[in-house]
Formats: structure tokens, C-alpha cells, sequence
């Protein structure tokens, strides 16, 4: 089937990892062609005889975090289980009591004799594991089964493995024993045993395989869903997607930049440049600093159902790590508090909390706030920051106070504001938007995650040369 | 290490020579070290502090009888300290004695641009081998009969710092750009160990075997503790090893790992206790956890965990 270690000698064994790296896929690992060959030499290093450092070799050469292995342990156990059709014992052990009864005369007449029977119906009542099991593996492979996608295919392989090992001949051969007025009790317990056996192992090769599609599908949805509308159950997932979002950008942006390298003296260039006025340096190198990657401020609105989006928009900022210089948060509703240490220090559930607890749930207030920050944080400001403000602009009727985003634009490379709602929202009811548009460099909405991302990575992209 | 044994036996050679140089190593720990051998790969260690990445690379060396070469990784750490150096102070000196023969040099020319040419090729060879000086990547490179790289705390390196390992870590071999490619005599096994202080590039694990060390098994930890304590009496060797198991089922800010385990036997043993009370624990347990939370935490519930540690049943 699967592939139980006795059928993995016989067949092709890259075939047989081929699929299982496509398994491993479905649970998360990330296997690049480095790592499948890696994968392929080490398993034809320790062979397959043992099945511990089999998977001791597997998980050495694709996981590459503890998540990872835990995850590929868990897959491993269910790609190298063999199936084992129930009911064969006892009609193994039938069979035998069935050949003794045949020889006394007149002997047992519930089921006649098994030369009348199929091939599938002899093997079944013959007993023997290792048929039946090799019998369920070519079925399978001939079914394609490791191309199923979709859980609710399920039916569709089922059938087409039992036709495919003789199905419609057994059930004949059992209608026939009923025909001719007979119970084929054993046959029928064997049958249902296959049954049950056929759709365990479709349902392990949809667990094994159709992970990756429905994981992708899964993925697409929660990206355009609004942050805010998010169910409990799925915003876990959804903090993970956008972890490996960022993990993604982080290793892109991240490419070496010797950054440390500051201000120092070169003496490598410093020689070469002097070299042929013997050394005595006339002139002399500095190592480079440049500045390429994002300095931001953020102040993010977390009163009401802003708070979700301002999440997600910090645990994204927070997981690029290195590949933004500097970053300080400000979070905000009746007023402005600066939060950068608890983020610093904290996982951003635990980190969402203890900001909520600071600032408060109060409905919110953009001019306080804002005053706050000019009072406040001003001088952080400077022409290479970017202000990034999360808010929906909603501003209570309180005065908007846009005198100082105006201020705060003067100071700041750019401001960016992200909105939550939709751009027809915009301006109406108590929102000030439009207000506020003119001094921000530009404004976007921003409640999915498909626009969390786009936003980050312009943000990533603005300040390269 | 021979390649021509099967897998089973060469494992098992591999975990016997490690417990020869004093290292008890787990099923995956030798199946990680025989895989490197087999496919020329580094291993990337990933594990808390003190469970023994840094010590398998120095058993792996004492093992093989092989130099040890490491490079302990810090914030800041550049090419310059990992890979080479140019000897400017020679490079200098050279200099200044080319000045001094400079009027010998020219006057031996005929025209100024020949002289120029001249100096250009002086220029060279201040960028030779002979004025370059190893540091521990190339020094690695260079050993004969093969070493032990051990690139040790990688995390704590600056990220941009990985790039400079991916040639010499795919390759074995790395490129001066005055000199060009060196690559290495005979290649090392390379160990690199992070605590996972930040995220290691997708780059660099993929060129490595992942090998994740966690706490020990009680069983493996105590025999790590007979092999590094061994004047310890076993049955206080069982107790000691499934407390400590205990507490890292408590909800700690840090752990006691192995290099702890060790510290508190070598206090016991040196305190002549025979068996575990809780006045013996209280008084070194701060041996055994570094910070006061951890010790309010713990302290309360010491008689406890005694009890449940005598009652686990450490096979061995
Ligand atoms: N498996 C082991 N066998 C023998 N000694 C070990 C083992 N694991 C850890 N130790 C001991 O524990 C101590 C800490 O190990 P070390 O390699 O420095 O930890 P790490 O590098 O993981 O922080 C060392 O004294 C080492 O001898
Ligand atoms: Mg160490």
C-alpha cells in the first residue's frame, strides 16, 4: 500500500521517498532538491532494514526545526504502517477447520468447496497476510492512490482498489453461496475486513497526501479573510501563516549587508589603495555604513476591532527581526503608550495582552493620542523613519487634531497609514480619513492578510538601493 | 568509520568511540555523526544550553584523534577574525624596504611607465599567500590529516556572518579574491551548535544534517553522569537523575540541563550523601537552578518531587 518496508525492497525505493517527501510536504517540512538528495543518499547509507534509523536518517536530513521533526515523525509512522486487514485469522483459521470437514463425507455444507471461488475469495480464505497485503499495495499503486487530493475522494479510490483486486468476483461468489442456499458467513467477515482495511488506507494516504492541497486551499482563504472576523480556531493558523510570510521576506531581505562593519578603518583597502607609495597611507578606507533597511515607528490603534489587525501588523513587523534595523511600537486608544519593551520581550499573544492591559480598552481618542506622542516620543521622528499609524480614523467626534500628523509628516521620511476597513468606509459616520489623508505619503486598507503582506513588502522594498 | 561496514555495525562504532572519548550519545546523535561521514555533510546542532553540542565536536576530535579547531561565534564576528588576514605589519615592513630599494628599483628602469609596471607588480605580491594569516576557517582547511571544525554558538554571530559559511560549508573550500580558490586538503567534519537565539537562515540549514539534542532520557542521563561522576553509587545516580527529570516538568525560567545535573552530582558526591532528603536538596539546590524565581517555585515543592522521583523507575 503505503508502502510497507517489505514492499519498499521491491519497488523503486526513490519512488517510494518521492512520496513520502511529498507526504513530509503536507505536514510543513520544506524540502528543497538539497535536501531530497540528502534525504536519498543518507536512506541508501542506513538502508531500510531498520526502521528506527530509517527514520532517525529521515528526520536528520529534512527537519530542520524540533516542530519539524515531531511533525515528520507523526507522518513517518503512518507512511510505514503496513495495512492489516482484520477477519483474515479467523477465516485463515475457518479455512483450515473448512479442508478438514471437506475430507469427512458430508462434513461441513455451509460453504462449498473454494476451487468454486475467485482468486480475491481463495486468497481471502486462505489466510495468508503477506498475499492480501501485497495484493492491497499493487491495487493501489495501479489506483494511483498517492495522486488522491481531495478528502472527498475518498469513495471514488476505495472502489476503484477493491475492483481493481477483484471486487465484483467475490461478491458474485458470494451471491452464488446464497444462491445455492448456503451462509458464507467467513467470506463475508473477510470481505468486510478488506473493506475496512482499503478504507483505512485511503483515509492514511488522504492524511498523508492531501494535506499539502487542502493546507494551500486553507491558507488562500484565511489570507483574504478580515483579520477582524477571524474565529478563535483559526487565528493560531493564521499567526503561523504569517510567521512563514515573514520568514520568507526575512530571508530574502536579510542577504548580507556588513552592516557591523561601520566607521571602521579598512586596512585590507587602506594597504592595496597605498601599496605603491610604499605604504605610507595617504589615503585611507573606511568601511561603509549604509543604511538600507527600515527604521519604523508605529503607532497602532487597539481599541475595538483594530485590535486584531494591530496583531497581526506587529507579529509581521517583529518576525522580519533582523531584516528591520529598528523598530518602536506606540499602541493607543484613549491614550498613547510606548510598548516596544513588551513586544521586544514578549511572544505576541502574551505581548497583545499585556498591551491591552497598559493601555486600556477605552474607546478611543486619535487627537489625545497623537498629542501624546508629539509630547512625547517627537524627537524618534527623524527623516529616516517611516511612521506606519494603524487606525481606522475613527475619531469618536473628538477633534482629529491633524495638525500634528501634519508635523509629524514634516519630520518623518514618510507616513503610511493603514485602515482596516474597507476604502468606501472611509469618511463616513465619525471616521476621519479624509482629514487625515493629505499628510500621509499614502494610505491603503488593510484588514486581510493578502494586504498585511503587500503592505510589508513595499515597506521592505522602499529604502533599498 | 569505515565506509565499507554496513550501517549497523558503523553506528554502533561510531556510539562506542564516543563513549570511549567520554561522550554518551543518543541513537540519533551517532546516526547524525555516521551521516556526515557518509555524505561529506557539516551538522547543524540546535538544543539548550548545556545538553553537549559543544562537547560531541571535542569528543568527535578526541575520537578520530584529530585536531580540534574552533571558532567560538560572538556579535560582530567577521571575515577578517573566521577566514584570513592580510599580515599588514609585514606588509608594511615590506613596504618600507621597497621604498628604501626604490631608487635601486627605478634606476634599473629606463623609462617611467616601466618603472611604474615595476611597482604595480611589487604591489602584487604584497597579496600573496605568504602575507596571509589564517584564521580558524582556513587553519581548518589546511590541516592535513583532516580536523574537527567546531563553529561553535553560531547564533550568536550576526546573520549577514552565515553568508560567508555557505562556500566552505557546500564546498570545503573557500576563495581569497587576491589568491583565489583554497580549497581544503583534507575536508573536515564540521559542527556547527546553536541555542537557537535567532533563527538560523534557510540557506544554511539546508546545506547542513539537523540534528536537534534535547534533555536526555533518565537512562542516557545517567549513564552521561557515571561516565563524567563516576564516583557517584549508582542507586543515588538513579534518584539524582529522575529528580532533575521531575523539574523540568515544572514551569521554569530555565531548565537545569545536563552541565546542571552534572554540577549537582559532583556536590553530592563531595557532600558524602547517600541518599536524597529534602535538607540535602534544599541547600544545593541552587546548584542546580540559576535564578531565585526558580528557586521559590521549586523549594516549596522539593519533598514532593523526591517522592515521585523515587517512585519513577530508571531502568540501567
Ligand atoms: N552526552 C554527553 N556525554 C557526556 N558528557 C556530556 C553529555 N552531554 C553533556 N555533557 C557534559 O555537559 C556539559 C555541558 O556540555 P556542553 O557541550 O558544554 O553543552 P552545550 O554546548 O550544549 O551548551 C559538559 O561538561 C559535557 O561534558
Ligand atoms: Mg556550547
Amino acid at each position: 500500500m503505503l508502502s510497507s518496508p517489505a514492499s519498499a525492497t521491491t519497488r523503486e525505493p526513490d519512488d517510494l521517498l518521492l512520496r513520502f517527501f511529498r507526504a513530509a510536504r503536507g505536514v510543513g517540512c520544506r524540502i528543497s532538491p538539497p535536501e531530497s538528495m540528502d534525504a536519498m543518499s543518507a536512506v541508501a547509507a542506513v538502508g531500510y532494514a531498520d526502521k528506527a534509523r530509517l527514520r532517525d536518517a529521515l528526520l536528520l536530513t529534512i527537519a530542520k526545526t524540533q516542530e519539524e521533526k515531531d511533525a515528520l515523525a507523526e507522518c513517518f509512522d503512518i507512511f510505514f504502517k503496513s495495512p492489516e486487514p482484520r477477519n483474515l485469522e479467523e477465516a485463515q483459521e475457518d479455512a483450515e477447520a473448512a479442508d478438514q470437514s471437506a475430507e469427512e463425507p458430508g462434513g461441513n455444507e455451509s460453504e462449498g468447496g473454494s476451487e468454486q471461488y475467485g482468486e480475491l475469495a481463495r486468497m481471502l480464505m486462505s489466510g495468508d497476510r503477506g498475499a492480501v497485503q501485497a495484493a492491497m499495495t499493487a491495487a493501489a499503486d495501479a489506483a494511483n492512490l498517492s495522486e488522491i487530493r481531495f478528502f472527498t475522494q475518498r469513495g471514488l479510490y476505495s472502489s476503484r482498489i477493491l475492483e481493481m483486486m477483484g471486487m465484483a468476483q467475490l461478491e458474485d461468489d458470494i451471491a452464488a453461496q446464497q444462491a445455492a442456499g448456503n451462509q458464507p458467513q467467513r467470506l463475508m467477515n473477510a470481505r468486510d475486513g478488506l473493506r475496512e482495511a482499503v478504507r483505512e488506507m485511503v483515509n492514511d494516504a488522504i492524511t498523508l497526501y492531501t494535506r499539502e492541497g487542502t493546507e494551500a486551499l486553507r491558507n488562500d482563504i484565511l489570507r483574504n479573510v478580515p483579520l477582524n472576523r477571524l474565529e478563535r480556531q483559526d487565528i493560531e493558523r493564521t499567526r503561523k501563516l504569517v510567521g512563514e510570510m515573514a520568514r520568507r521576506l526575512r530571508d530574502k531581505y536579510n542577504k548580507p549587508r556588513r552592516k557591523k562593519n561601520r566607521g571602521r578603518l579598512d586596512t585590507r583597502k587602506t594597504i592595496r589603495r597605498n601599496a605603491s607609495w610604499g605604504g605610507i597611507p595617504f589615503i585611507t578606507v573606511w568601511k561603509q555604513k549604509r543604511v538600507d533597511k527600515p527604521k519604523i515607528v508605529a503607532l497602532c490603534d487597539v481599541s475595538g476591532s483594530v485590535a486584531r489587525v494591530a496583531e497581526f501588523l506587529l507579529l509581521f513587523l517583529y518576525s522580519l527581526n533582523e531584516a528591520i534595523s529598528d523598530i518602536h511600537t506606540y499602541a493607543f486608544s484613549g491614550r498613547l503608550v510606548d510598548v516596544s519593551e513588551i513586544l521586544d520581550g514578549n511572544a505576541i499573544d502574551k505581548a497583545m495582552q499585556e498591551v491591552m492591559k497598559t493601555v486600556g480598552y477605552g474607546s478611543s481618542d486619535y487627537g489625545k493620542s497623537f498629542a501624546d506622542f508629539e509630547d512625547n516620543f517627537m524627537s524618534g521622528v527623524t527623516n529616516r523613519t517611516t511612521v506606519i499609524i494603524l487606525g481606522d480614523g475613527r475619531t469618536n467626534n473628538l477633534d482629529p487634531r491633524t495638525d500634528i500628523l501634519r508635523r509629524i509628516s514634516e519630520r518623518a521620511r514618510r507616513v503610511i497609514w493603514l485602515n482596516p476597513e474597507p476604502r468606501f468606509a472611509w469618511g463616513t459616520g465619525d471616521s476621519e480619513m479624509p482629514r487625515y489623508q493629505p499628510y500621509c505619503t499614502f494610505s491603503r486598507p488593510c484588514g486581510t492578510v493578502r494586504q498585511l503582506e503587500r503592505v510589508v513588502v513595499d515597506l521592505m522594498e522602499m529604502d533599498r538601493h | 568509520m569505515d565506509s565499507l561496514l554496513d550501517p549497523a555495525t558503523a553506528i554502533e562504532a561510531v556510539d562506542r568511540g564516543l563513549a570511549e572519548a567520554g561522550y554518551i550519545a543518543s541513537r540519533q546523535i551517532s546516526t547524525a555523526v555516521f551521516l556526515a561521514q557518509r555524505l561529506d555533510k557539516p551538522i547543524l546542532v540546535e538544543g539548550p544550553a548545556g545538553v553537549g553540542k559543544t562537547e560531541l565536536a571535542k569528543s568527535i576530535a578526541a575520537w578520530q584523534n584529530i585536531e580540534l579547531i574552533r571558532m567560538q561565534c560572538y556579535e560582530g564576528l567577521d571575515e577578517a577574525k573566521a577566514l584570513y588576514e592580510w599580515k599588514y605589519a609585514k606588509q608594511l615592513l615590506y613596504t618600507q624596504i621597497l621604498k628604501d630599494k626604490l631608487g635601486e628599483v627605478i634606476g634599473q628602469t629606463e623609462t617611467l611607465p616601466a618603472a611604474l609596471a615595476r611597482l604595480h607588480d611589487f604591489g602584487d605580491i604584497f597579496f600573496s599567500k605568504q602575507f596571509v594569516e589564517p584564521r580558524p576557517l582556513l587553519q581548518a582547511l589546511e590541516q592535513k590529516d583532516g580536523c574537527v571544525l567546531l563553529i561553535d554558538e553560531i547564533d550568536k554571530a550576526d546573520a549577514e556572518f552565515e553568508a560567508f559559511l555557505l562556500e566552505i560549508l557546500s564546498d570545503y573550500q573557500i576563495t581569497i579574491p587576491e589568491i583565489g580558490r583554497i580549497a581544503a586538503v583534507t575536508k573536515p567534519i564540521v559542527i556547527l551548535t546553536s541555542n537557537a537565539n535567532r533563527d538560523l537562515g534557510d540557506a544554511l540549514k539546508r546545506r547542513c544534517i539537523h540534528l536537534h539534542i534535547g534533555f536526555p532520557e533518565p537512562r542516557l542521563e545517567a549513564r552521561i553522569i557515571e561516565t563524567r561522576v563516576p564516583g557517584v553509587a549508582s542507586e543515588l545516580r538513579k534518584k539524582i537523575v529522575s529528580f532533575v527529570h521531575e523539574v523540568r516538568t515544572l514551569d521554569l525560567k530555565k531548565l537545569p540541563s545536563v552541565s546542571e545535573t552534572i554540577d549537582w552530582a559532583r556536590v553530592l558526591l563531595l557532600l558524602h550523601t547517600s541518599s536524597l532528603s529534602s535538607e540535602v536538596v534544599r541547600d544545593t539546590l541552587n546548584v542546580l537552578l540559576k535564578y531565585e524565581v526558580d528557586m521559590e517555585t521549586v523549594t516549596p515543592q522539593v519533598a514532593e518531587l523526591i517522592d515521585k522521583a523515587e517512585r519513577a523507575f530508571v531502568p540501567g
